[in-house]
């Protein structure tokens, strides 16, 4: 199958199917996620989104910024919604009604994969729809105001786990939803971050070739929740990569690769420096929380090392 | 059984024209604006992909400036712009509200 340039210069000639005027903060990272995402498809693409920061700022009242079609469903089942799209379109497509080849696309939040929609996507998965699920990860409810989710590192301050005398912040570890994914043993399963952009539409691209469900898990720095700067969402994506706590990977087939190894290995206080929500980890008395939270990270890196010298090794 | 497509008259709460967020001006949030210097770019484009609000105008793959109807001054370009010769090709600079 050919695939398209994914090089800048070519890629500017083609039209970004979302408009400007969408409400999204400043510096926001999901509209960098799914400007790219959209970028890296050359098929028509459906699409459907849970309520989210995505749904209530591009899709106000009468105006929309989505130049595909756009399903809002609600909270919990965007992932079932478009596979019943997905189902209609096969049928019509079995009948002689629709030509077109198209592809189907979930743009979600993290509230609405790791927690609220997950029985749907589950289910999704599970019954083998063609469409693609992009989870745009900011690590907690974002729209509400900041609520910890099933996304939300381990020691992050957010307004339900606000770092004070009774707790740190929030003390239980992320969920692990690339893992959870991959065990539905679906063809293809990834992690991505906008600040490594060829690896992260190359991975959409890759996705949409494949036919079944696919999911894509993909970091989208929010500056308002995380308490960092405006200007810093690929910096701080950047950041995430390179200390191993967003590791590049995708899982093909059951076959695990990671798509980037950082140079150096930077430690996690890097990525956890520049923002306010683990401001309070750098106190002396949570020092512990510091060298669990690292911890944690050298173990899930090793373990995505072991698992891929020993699938290298055919193992 | 007859497949009924749903269209606007079947089903209220469409929108029929793709994109027309667009004839909201977000330009107006901005409190810093990105000031651009050719002579500094070195066409790696960059700050078009990483713009979220599509406000960087690329024209035969060379930057040409911003739309400042929608541009919100996040700051994003300038802080990933690499520039040439460690000079950047755009700057932040305090937007003039008067």
């Amino acid at each position: 199958m050919t695939t398209s340039s994914l090089k800048l210069k070519d890629l500017v000639n083609k039209d970004i199917r979302l408009a400007p005027g969408h409400r999204m903060c400043q510096g926001c990272g999901a509209a960098i996620v799914v400007k790219m995402a959209l970028l890296a498809i050359d098929k028509p693409v459906v699409a459907c989104s849970p309520t989210g920061c995505l749904e209530v700022t591009t899709c106000i009242s009468d105006s929309t910024a989505w130049k595909i079609p756009w399903i809002h469903s609600a909270f919990e089942n965007a992932a079932v919604t478009l596979a019943g799209v997905e189902t209609m379109y096969r049928a019509l497509k079995k009948r002689g009604k629709i030509s077109q080849d198209m592809t189907f696309v979930v743009f979600a939040g993290d509230g609405g994969t790791y927690d609220i929609g997950l029985q749907s996507l589950s289910g999704v998965m599970e019954r083998g729809h063609d469409l693609l699920y992009i989870c745009y990860d900011n690590g907690a409810y974002m729209n509400t105001g900041t609520q910890r989710s099933g996304a939300t590192p381990f020691g992050a301050s957010t307004t339900t786990s606000p770092a004070g005398s009774a707790v740190p912040g929030k003390l239980q570890l992320r969920k692990d939803i690339v893992k959870i994914m991959a065990a539905h043993n679906i063809p293809y399963v990834a992690q991505a971050s906008p600040s490594h952009h060829l690896d992260l539409m190359r991975k959409v691209q890759k996705a949409v070739s494949i036919s079944g469900p696919k999911f894509i898990n993909i970091l989208s720095p929010c500056h308002r929740g995380w308490r960092s700067k405006a200007d810093d969402a690929i910096t701080i994506s950047k950041l995430a990569v390179n200390t191993c706590f967003w590791p590049l990977y995708e899982i093909e087939n059951g076959k695990m690769k990671l798509t980037h190894v950082p140079k150096e290995k930077l430690p996690v206080a890097d990525f956890l420096k520049p923002q306010g929500r683990f401001a309070h980890l750098f106190r002396p008395d949570n020092a512990w929380m510091l060298e669990d939270a690292q911890r944690q990270i050298d173990a899930e890196w090793a373990a995505l090392q072991a698992t891929q010298a020993c699938e290298a090794s055919g193992n | 059984m007859k497949t009924r497509i749903i269209t606007k008259s079947t089903c209220k709460p469409v929108i029929s024209e793709p994109g027309n967020s667009a004839v909201y001006k977000t330009g107006a949030w901005r409190s810093l604006k990105p000031v651009f210097e050719a002579a500094h770019c070195s066409s790696c484009l960059l700050c078009w992909l990483y713009c979220p609000d599509m406000s960087v105008i690329v024209h035969d793959g060379k930057m040409e400036g911003f739309d400042l109807d929608y541009c919100k001054g996040c700051g994003i370009c300038a802080l990933e712009c690499p520039g040439k010769k460690g000079e950047k090709a755009i700057t932040m600079v305090k937007e003039d509200i008067l």
